[in-house]
């Protein structure tokens, strides 16, 4: 009798706490979100807006902090890097400024004062893509010297057996640090593989005629060259030219890196253009930079004490790797947000 | 007439200079460079200066006449980047090739209306009118640096031309020149040209019409980089427009200037365009054969350059028969 009365009991009980007017669920969630991030402003500063990578972070980030309630900004220096650095100091002194930065950095040390300023001014600074000497509140791209490794891996196995086990390497410039520290990583696995040489490494200054002009000269002289490595998409087009004017295609395996955009990247692995591509998967960058964006401006560090580095997940894609979702589509991204 | 030089150099001018130069640098290339003396590199060599000496051609007809353009990069990049937007948005070939021709033409017509009758200096009329082919385009038409070419279209296929493995540019190259020859030496107008440049205002006393024929050279001009822009687009199966920031506008002048066009104008022709391009070829495809960093090249071009110029300065005094008469 006792336990039945206690299971009634504890049976009423269950029930009048499950039936009774429940206390409005308050999530503290999206108010703590909303407190923090609306109204904040994001600039891009790009090293110019023409070209896909920078097509590409200014599309997700407008979709993503207008969606959060910020106003999404961007600056065009169109490859001058004078023309940023100004870009840069009128954003810093203008009022109100923006709370995040993201820079991507033409060389190793331009920015670093200006960018010194604006954490000294409250502003969050994001280096995306080009590293810098700067301690930023994160640095969200490639490890290039990874990358770079991975190039010289994709062309040691596209060269393959029987191969003469000559490379040639098209770098960007001397200044920039993603072809330096490329050009690092891909002596690293070579140092590793010592009957393959590199014949020629001239530069192409990131432009595809030069590219083609230097590639054709290096097959001139070296035409059993087994593999290219072009630091660039962007100027890789050259380089497969000079390929393809001399005969060779085919029996060049030209390795390059790019953004993944699916004109300039997985469209030519699937004619046969490029023979592998280390993409840069600018989608998952841009996901990185906003989840911290979001986290910086929730997390009230001062802007200057944080330093991370995201360094996204790469590996080199050849055409047989090529799936549907392998890249990402510009076009579709711009119709997306109504450009 | 006797030069006012040292004795016994009389046969010695820049042109001479620098075709003397290009000769030393061939041979010591061909003796120690393998690979330098075979018919591939040879080819290599002319195709990579096709394109920069088809402009130089040009700029040639208007320094001759005592002008300069240096809106020609901006023309030639910007012209065939919205020739191949029009494409890419679907409009006819041919709409978009004659809307861009006459677009092409009449801003080689401003530029020569604004030398010719408003009296503005070429240097700042074809310096305003660059920015504003590249401004304007660049802002309100493309979207991106790097236009695309159509797949299947016709540049494309002129792209891969090529005759006795020879590839095409160096063909149009080589009839450009042959035609600018022709017409600087053997025809009237071209005649013209060079009374022209040499002193405008005694030319229009006799009665040669001074200011429609600058007017012409301007739109020769503008329509020269076109096709030199459609020649590039055609190699590269897309036109970037970043060259307009690039340095090819100096390489224009210096490859017409070296060979010994005078920027005062009235002299030089086809030879002397054909010997400075000759010589920057060789000097660059020697220097990627031998590797040397593109930072070094620039250094090497500019100083062989300076010394041919420097040389000819002491060898042929200015007097007063020479002295430049305000340059540009």
């Amino acid at each position: 009798m006792k336990l039945l009365k206690s299971m009634v009991s504890a049976a009423a009980f269950a029930a009048a706490l499950f039936t009774a007017a429940p206390v409005l669920a308050q999530d503290p969630g999206p108010a703590a979100y909303a407190a923090a991030l609306n109204g904040k402003r994001v600039m891009l500063v790009p090293l110019a807006m023409g070209f896909d990578l920078a097509q590409g972070w200014a599309a997700i980030l407008q979709r993503e902090v207008t969606a959060f309630g910020g106003t999404f900004e961007t600056r065009d220096p169109n490859w001058s890097t004078e023309a940023g650095a100004q870009a840069l100091t009128e954003a810093i002194a203008s009022d109100p400024h923006p709370d995040v930065l993201v820079v991507m950095s033409p060389d190793l040390n331009s920015f670093a004062k200006i960018l010194k300023k604006a954490q000294d001014a409250g502003i969050y600074v994001i280096l995306i893509d080009n590293p810098a000497n700067f301690p930023a509140d994160a640095y969200i791209g490639s490890d290039w010297n990874r990358l770079g490794q991975l190039e010289a891996e994709a062309v040691i196995k596209g060269c393959g057996e029987g191969s003469s086990k000559k490379i040639g390497l098209v770098q960007g410039d001397q200044v920039n640090a993603t072809s330096l520290y490329q050009y690092e990583g891909i002596m690293k696995v070579l140092a590793e593989h010592p009957d393959f040489t590199v014949v020629a490494k001239p530069d192409s200054n990131w432009d595809a005629t030069t590219a083609r002009n230097v590639a054709t000269t290096m097959l001139q002289q070296n035409p059993d060259i087994c593999g290219i490595i072009d630091f660039w998409d962007g100027d890789a087009t050259g380089t497969s030219a000079a390929i393809r004017d001399a005969g060779l295609a085919g029996k060049v395996f030209l390795v390059t890196t790019g953004g993944g955009e699916k004109t300039a990247d997985c469209a030519t692995l699937e004619d046969g253009t490029y023979g592998a591509v280390v993409m840069t998967d600018l989608a998952r960058e841009s996901g990185d930079m906003v989840a911290l964006i979001k986290y910086l401006l929730q997390s009230g560090q001062p802007a200057g004490t944080a330093s991370t580095y995201i360094y996204t997940l790469e590996k080199a894609t050849t055409k047989a790797d090529l799936a549907p979702d392998t890249c990402w589509d510009l076009k579709a991204l711009q119709a997306a947000a109504g450009n | 007439m006797r030069r006012t030089n040292l004795a016994g150099w009389q046969v010695v001018n820049q042109e001479r200079i620098v075709l003397a130069i290009a000769v030393v640098i061939f041979i010591a290339a061909s003796v120690g460079l393998p690979g330098f003396f075979s018919p591939g590199n040879l080819v290599a060599i002319v195709r990579s200066i096709s394109v920069l000496g088809i402009l130089a051609l040009g700029m040639a007809v208007v320094i001759i006449g005592r002008g300069i353009d240096l809106s020609m990069v901006a023309i030639m990049a910007m012209s065939v980047a919205w020739y191949l937007q029009l494409l890419g948005a679907g409009v006819a070939d041919a709409w978009a090739l004659l809307a861009v021709l006459a677009a092409v033409i009449g801003i080689g017509l401003i530029n020569g209306f604004l030398v010719a009758y408003a009296d503005v200096p070429a240097i700042f009329v074809t310096l305003a009118s660059g920015s504003f082919v590249f401004g304007f385009v660049r802002s309100q038409v493309i979207s991106q640096d790097a236009v695309p070419v159509p797949p299947g279209h016709w540049v494309e296929a002129v792209g891969r031309m090529r005759y006795a493995s020879i590839p095409i540019e160096v063909f149009l190259f080589a009839a450009l020149a042959f035609a600018a020859f022709l017409f600087l030496r053997f025809t009237r107008w071209g005649r013209y040209v060079y009374f022209a440049g040499d002193n405008p205002v005694a030319a229009r006393n006799i009665g040669i019409p001074v200011r429609p024929m600058l007017v012409l050279r301007y739109v020769i001009s503008a329509l020269v980089s076109f096709i030199a822009g459609l020649l590039t687009a055609a190699s590269l199966l897309s036109i970037n427009t970043r060259v307009v920031n690039s340095t090819l506008l100096y390489d224009i002048v210096l490859v017409t200037v070296i060979g010994g066009i005078g920027l005062s104008g009235g002299k030089g022709g086809v030879r002397n365009v054909l010997i400075g391009a000759a010589l920057i070829g060789i000097l660059l495809n020697a220097m990627t054969i031998i590797d040397i960093p593109l930072l070094y090249q620039n250094l090497i071009k500019s100083t062989i350059l300076l010394a041919a110029i420097i040389f000819d300065g002491i060898i042929n005094p200015r007097d007063e028969q020479t002295a430049q008469q305000g340059d540009i």
